[in-house]
């Protein structure tokens, strides 16, 4: 397209026709205050803040969605401009509830920051009628306070494109539009996924993940129960960000002695446990691929992207793994394995998973997870959550330690770890299917093919003379696009993995909140990914069977993989669920 | 959020509507902006729009009922309750309003237990508060169904309701 020359604060900009005037204007490092743009998702002009002058324009212009034109003379920081942003300000305030001490966006809110940046004093200037709403905390992963919505819809918007879901939307107009779901239903009784996309894009507080942390605390006070916690592949790629650290800095060992600090009797890593969903999974490929059950197989690691087929796409379920996540299997392994190891009592045993995601709340109280009779995970928090404890009891993150994990079920191989980024699963199924299908060891461990933070991406690998399709994909909206394709014959494959956040679980609904602009100008996923993928560079083992553990767990107690005893432990089944 | 606003009134709807619908529908689905005369014509077929006929909507053109429920809340012509046996219709036009007709309509809701737009559990009675229905000279008025009653005070509501609420 052909380029476009303006004039931005009396700079020349060039940039292509058809580019909005933020675009321009971020492009030569101009900021522009936004609220409800989300790059690429959400350009609707409806919040006016990030309004600008246009010369000879009749009134202010909402820049993220105005195109450039040539000769254009635009002013982002006029005392009209600036005027214009605080009366919106106060205006947005006019029906906000302003309770910022109690909220947990406190010093972490966009509308809040904004207000300090325009100088709004006076946060009742339009003082009046205001709509009342119920706080909605019906389902157990999180909360919506529409008390505190600014209608930016970013929640919405991300739901319906990078979902595929849109089972919230504004509803009625006016004074009483609110965001909801269709005829006031709650999100327990809508086909919501759980992902908590929608949160992790709110600008202020008025969608959270439910808080169990002091669930948490109280377990750690009680002196009958043995508290054990372990963190998902991710969150050590995203934990320091909420102590002010790097995007994409690697804080294990910190974690784990922020976790030993916090007074839970074992500090141990999911990391394990997803070598040991590789085993089963793995193995589960191997048959099916034999003939034993239909292809392709699906990973269901990401529960939320399991709900999403529970409700979508419920045809198929019989494609899914039956593997348990990561997180399902180190639950049962605490209660089983650890239990008898370690000689207690299994129903004393408090389970504590750390993970990047909101559904994981929902996956543990999934009846088809239970073991004679038994949840697999007690308390499931999020990288957030964990973020909060630490704060709370006072630690200084930054100049902790590195400790390591305890030894009986810590020493994850590489393959472990980088199941938190889109393709992740894939890869780490490959270095071991490979292997075993070869039957010989292989020098390459890496591929590429299936890396990166792309939609939808495909590879056929050579397996021992057969030709394996393999897909990977991240977002169910993709997902929902792929499957269809499935159905229509136009695409078909042997192995697909299935991650319902975009970018996996490094951008999951249970991690640390970057603002807008922050989402808009760093490459946050492939950032959080490198963590993982350089942690997993420099491990001695990069192959879920090479693991120790992995190999005495099996010898010692649970068999082969996919025995009974594996079979009873670590899988689990899916339900149809309906639209 | 909040409170449901599924319609209480058991949604009983015929093979018959529910066919034309879904003519209609494959008729115009390919149309760009086909939602909103989809849900006129819906709204024709059955008198409202529950929650029923909203999911055939959505399934047939593949959206969320969210996004069809988003429209039905937004428009001001779309209605999510039936209408009652008797339709009450309170004008609140300029000539009814300075006759006080705002105190005959909040009788009438407290009497009723609605507000506008809504219909009584039992589906006997909804409520409208309409614009000016051309009969000023009996200001204020409301009407049952094809009944008019002119020149009233709030004390007159609950005798007029009474009289329909046994027939």
């Amino acid at each position: 397209m052909a380029d476009v020359t303006l004039k931005i604060n009396g700079l020349p900009v060039t940039v292509p026709a058809g580019t909005t005037i933020l675009d321009a204007a971020n492009s030569v490092g101009i900021k522009i205050p936004t609220l409800c743009f989300l790059k690429d998702i959400n350009a609707i002009g409806a919040c006016r803040i990030c309004v600008v002058e246009v010369k000879g324009a009749r009134s202010l212009v909402a820049s993220c969605v105005y195109p450039v034109a040539p000769n254009m003379e635009v002013f982002t920081n006029t005392p009209a401009v600036r005027k214009s942003r605080k009366t919106t300000l106060e205006l947005i305030l006019s029906t906000h509830d302003k309770k910022c001490l109690s909220c947990v966006r406190n010093q972490n809110c966009e509308l809040q920051t904004l207000c300090n940046e325009y100088g709004v004093e006076d946060v009742d200037r339009f003082a009046g009628a205001k709509p009342e709403y119920e706080v909605e905390d019906s389902n157990p992963y999180l909360v919506r306070d529409n008390n505190k919505c600014v209608l930016c819809r970013r929640c919405v918007a991300v739901c319906r494109h990078n979902q595929g879901v849109g089972v919230i939307g504004a509803n009625e107009r006016g004074f009483a539009t609110n965001i909801g779901a269709a005829f006031g239903l709650e999100l327990k009784d809508v086909p919501c996924i759980a992902c908590g996309q929608c949160i992790v894009h709110c600008p202020v507080g008025a969608l959270r993940e439910r808080d169990d942390t002091q669930k948490v605390w109280d377990a750690i006070a009680d002196p009958e129960k043995h508290v054990v916690i372990a963190p998902a592949p991710s969150v050590r790629a995203t934990l320091g960000e909420c102590f002010d650290m790097p995007i994409g800095t690697n804080v294990e060992g910190k974690m784990v002695a922020a976790m030993h600090r916090l007074g839970f009797d074992a500090v141990v890593d999911v990391d394990v446990a997803a070598d040991f969903t590789i085993m089963e999974e793995g193995t589960e490929f191997i048959k099916r691929l034999g003939g034993e059950g239909p292809l392709p197989l699906i990973t269901s690691c990401s529960p939320g992207w399991v709900k999403y087929c529970e409700h979508y796409f419920p045809e198929f379920i019989p494609n899914l793994s039956s593997a348990k996540s990561p997180q399902g299997m180190y639950g049962a392994l605490m209660k089983s394995y650890y239990a008898e190891k370690m000689g207690i009592d299994p129903a004393k045993i408090c389970v504590v998973s750390v993970m990047p995601c909101t559904a994981k709340k929902f996956e543990r109280t999934r009846e088809q997870n239970l073991v004679d009779g038994m949840e697999d995970i007690d308390i499931s928090i999020t990288t957030r959550e964990l973020s909060r404890m630490i704060k709370l009891a006072g630690l200084d993150f930054t100049a902790l330690p590195d400790e390591e994990f305890d030894p009986i079920f810590g020493g994850a191989t590489g393959a472990g770890h980088i199941f938190g980024a889109t393709g992740g699963v894939m890869e780490a199924a490959l270095r071991t299917v490979v292997e075993i299908l070869e039957k010989k060891t292989m020098d390459n461990v890496e591929y590429h093919d299936v890396r990166g933070i792309e939609g939808i991406k495909e590879a056929t690998y050579n397996v021992a003379g057969t030709e394996v399709k393999v897909a990977v994909v991240s977002g169910t909206a993709n997902a929902g696009k792929l499957l269809t394709e499935i159905k229509e014959g136009k695409r078909n494959y042997h192995f697909i993995e299935i991650m319902a956040c975009p970018g996996g679980c490094v951008n999951g609904g249970g991690q640390p909140l970057q603002s807008a602009y922050t989402r808009a100008h760093v490459d946050l996923k492939t950032l959080r990914a490198k963590a993982l993928y350089s942690e997993d560079e420099a491990c001695v083992f990069r192959k879920s069977h090479e693991n120790p553990v992995v190999k005495k767990v099996y010898d010692e107690y649970l068999g082969e993989p996919g025995s009974h005893k594996a079979h009873h432990l670590l899988h689990t089944t899916y339900v149809a669920r309906g639209k | 959020m909040g409170k449901s606003t599924i319609s209480k009134i058991p949604f009983k709807g015929t093979a018959e509507q529910e066919q034309k619908l879904r003519d209609y529908i494959a008729a115009n689905k390919d149309v760009q902006g086909s939602l909103m005369p989809i849900m006129q014509e819906a709204q024709e077929i059955y008198g409202y729009l529950p929650i029923e006929v909203q999911k055939i909507i959505a399934d047939s053109l593949n959206i969320p009922l969210e996004e069809v429920y988003g429209v039905a809340t937004f428009y001001a012509q779309f209605t999510l309750n039936p209408k009652g046996q008797y339709r009450i219709g309170v004008c609140l036009g300029t000539a009814c309003y300075v006759k006080g007709s705002q105190n005959v309509f909040d009788k009438a809701c407290s009497e009723l237990g609605i507000g506008s737009g809504d219909v009584t559990d039992d589906g006997k009675f909804s409520l409208e508060a309409t614009r000016c229905i051309g009969c000023c000279g009996l200001a204020p008025v409301m009407t049952v169904n094809d009944d008019v009653y002119g020149r009233l005070t709030a004390d007159d509501v609950p005798k007029i309701l009474a009289k329909y609420k046994d027939m």
